[in-house]
């Protein structure tokens, strides 16, 4: 199905062989998920590379939340193959070894920023002598240090995300998943966090997988995996993309590649998905709306849309 | 299943509560309050008194855990807690039985007070022991956790989780013969309470109202209540689900 182009696969971990199977912490072949009646994510294959940053980039509701919640074991009615840190997805096994971070703050608002990330480390099993000091840690990796003693309920809506991603950090997990991280923080908070997500990998030899809508996060990353419409249109470095599309920014690449991949999808008759499908259709309907740097129609000229960036800036 | 977590969970849910006083509030002496309204609306019944009163002493924690769980719950589904905490080495037991700790506890202080201030204060006479009655609450306050979480999970939202208070627990209350002796009522519903745990837990307050020994009827009573607690509160473990659409 979703077919790849070749020249993005030199570029890529490429091999799908077990010899890879060591330096991959998610590896994905013809990974699909259905909600309901609709599929959201359709023959998908990729791979999260260990101890890197990746970023899963995407307009608003092209399936990037459904798939970390199947990487993470929280999404039902998932088909193919999907293996994390070499177990099958949802494995016992991986729940000490995952960190996962929901769009909205998964933490209790009726408790302080300690008491909740004091929970969250008993839940993990970090020891009782260990704990105030990963606590600690934590609170400092996202500055939250002074508002350790702040009831969750008082804060705002971006300091809760920063608990939110504290607790995912306690009990050093292999592989993080973060679904927009950075959403609403403000440019100096984005950069530090930045920072503290290449750190993880550099030093704790941590993966991070990071899901965003806005497309000048690509450049943080190491590596790239573009979604459109639940389907994966390229994976590889941010350069990679650039110089296989000729374009300036990802956001170029992005566009460029969803041109060709409309053309390929109008083109090819033999491609038993129809593209005038009326769910799918209100499936892109949906991102437009949700999502104004998607242009209206993907065959305008890409720079057309460059004018209103500023503006729009999460 | 893991002492830690249950017990760390059940301290967590308490914290959360200790963070709302007025709920605390609310929980301790509502109950109190309509001990002291009834005793005003039977001033020239006593024996009425005694009869609905003990009965209530039952129903209060059965009703506020029922409450407080099905909401609890349902913010934990609806925050992603839950599906953050299901991601994570915690079982399902931990979950409950923490739940099931923490608002036990609380229903001992709850039941504690209300069956404190009825004996001493509202002259409520009862032959048998008092900490019969004490159990008999502690189980139906498990019972109400047990309903709650398990209706948790059919409701979309609060407004919805409310209103399954009146359907659960309402039936209940008007069929377990406190308005009416069982044994008078339409064959059809007198089988119908029979297979309801409330009638056993009010026909429990009952055998402590007329008996200074424990009977057999008590004790049957009692088993019966903690059995369908316990039952339920499986059925509430296999409505939490860590994977969803």
């Amino acid at each position: 199905m979703n077919k790849i182009p070749d020249d993005e696969q030199g570029g890529g971990e490429g091999a799908l062989g077990p010899a890879a199977a060591g330096r991959e912490a998610v590896r994905a072949r013809d990974l699909g998920v259905v909600r309901g009646r609709t599929p959201v994510l359709k023959g998908l294959d990729f791979a999260v590379a260990r101890g890197s940053v990746t970023g899963l980039l995407g307009p608003s509701g092209c399936g990037k939340t459904t798939l970390m919640r199947a990487i993470v074991g929280a999404q039902a009615k998932v088909t193919g193959t999907l293996e994390v840190l070499g177990r099958p997805a949802g494995s016992p096994s991986l729940r000490h070894r995952l960190g996962y971070v929901t769009q909205a703050p998964s933490v209790y608002a009726d408790l302080t920023i300690r008491q909740n990330l004091a929970y969250y480390a008993a839940v993990l099993g970090v020891p009782r002598r260990e704990r105030e000091r990963q606590v600690d840690a934590a609170l400092a990796d996202v500055d939250l240090t002074s508002h350790a003693g702040s009831l969750v309920a008082n804060l705002s809506g971006g300091q809760r995300s920063r608990v939110s991603l504290a607790v995912a950090l306690l009990g050093t997990p292999e592989l993080l998943v973060l679904d927009e991280p950075t959403v609403g923080l403000d440019p100096v908070l984005r950069r530090s966090l930045w920072g503290l997500f290449h750190r993880l990998a550099a030093e704790r030899g941590a993966s991070l997988l990071i899901s965003s809508h806005v497309m000048d996060e690509a450049d943080r990353c190491q590596r790239l995996i573009l979604m459109r419409d639940g389907r994966i249109l390229a994976e590889g470095t941010p350069d990679e993309m650039r110089r296989r599309t000729g374009s300036e920014t990802v956001e170029d690449a992005f566009l460029r590649l969803v041109e060709e991949d409309t053309a390929r999808r109008d083109g090819g008759r033999e491609d038993p998905r129809n593209p005038g499908d009326p769910a799918d259709q209100e499936h892109r309907d949906h991102q437009n709306h949700q999502n104004h740097r998607e242009p209206e129609d993907p065959r305008r000229h890409p720079r057309d849309n460059r004018d209103n960036r500023d503006n729009e800036e999460g | 299943m893991s002492a830690t977590r249950i017990l760390a969970t059940a301290l967590r849910v308490l914290r959360q509560l200790r963070h709302d006083p007025r709920t605390i509030a609310l929980l301790l002496l509502v109950p109190v309050l309509l001990l002291v309204l009834l005793y005003y609306v039977f001033d020239s019944d006593r024996g009425s008194f005694d009869r609905i009163g003990s009965s209530l002493l039952g129903i209060f924690p059965l009703v506020t855990m029922f409450l407080v769980t099905s909401i609890a719950t349902l913010r934990e589904r609806t925050s992603g807690t839950l599906e953050r905490l299901l991601a994570m080495p915690l079982g399902k037991a931990d979950l409950i039985l923490g739940y099931a700790l923490a608002f036990g506890v609380f229903a001992v202080l709850q039941a504690g007070l209300a069956t404190g201030v009825a004996l001493w204060f509202l002259d409520l006479d009862i032959a048998g022991s008092p900490w019969l009655l004490l159990l008999v609450a502690l189980l139906n306050a498990l019972l109400g956790t047990a309903l709650g979480l398990f209706v948790s999970a059919f409701a979309a939202s609060e407004f919805q989780a409310v209103q399954f208070m009146p359907a659960i627990l309402f039936p209940q209350i008007l069929l377990c013969g406190l308005f009416a002796p069982r044994s008078a009522m339409q064959p059809v519903l007198e089988y119908v309470s029979n297979v309801l745990p409330m009638s056993y837990s009010v026909d429990g307050m009952t055998e402590v109202l007329k008996h200074s020994d424990l009977t057999v009827d008590y004790v049957r009573d009692v088993l019966i209540v903690a059995a369908v607690a316990l039952g339920v509160l499986g059925l509430g473990a296999a409505t939490l689900r860590r994977r969803t659409a």
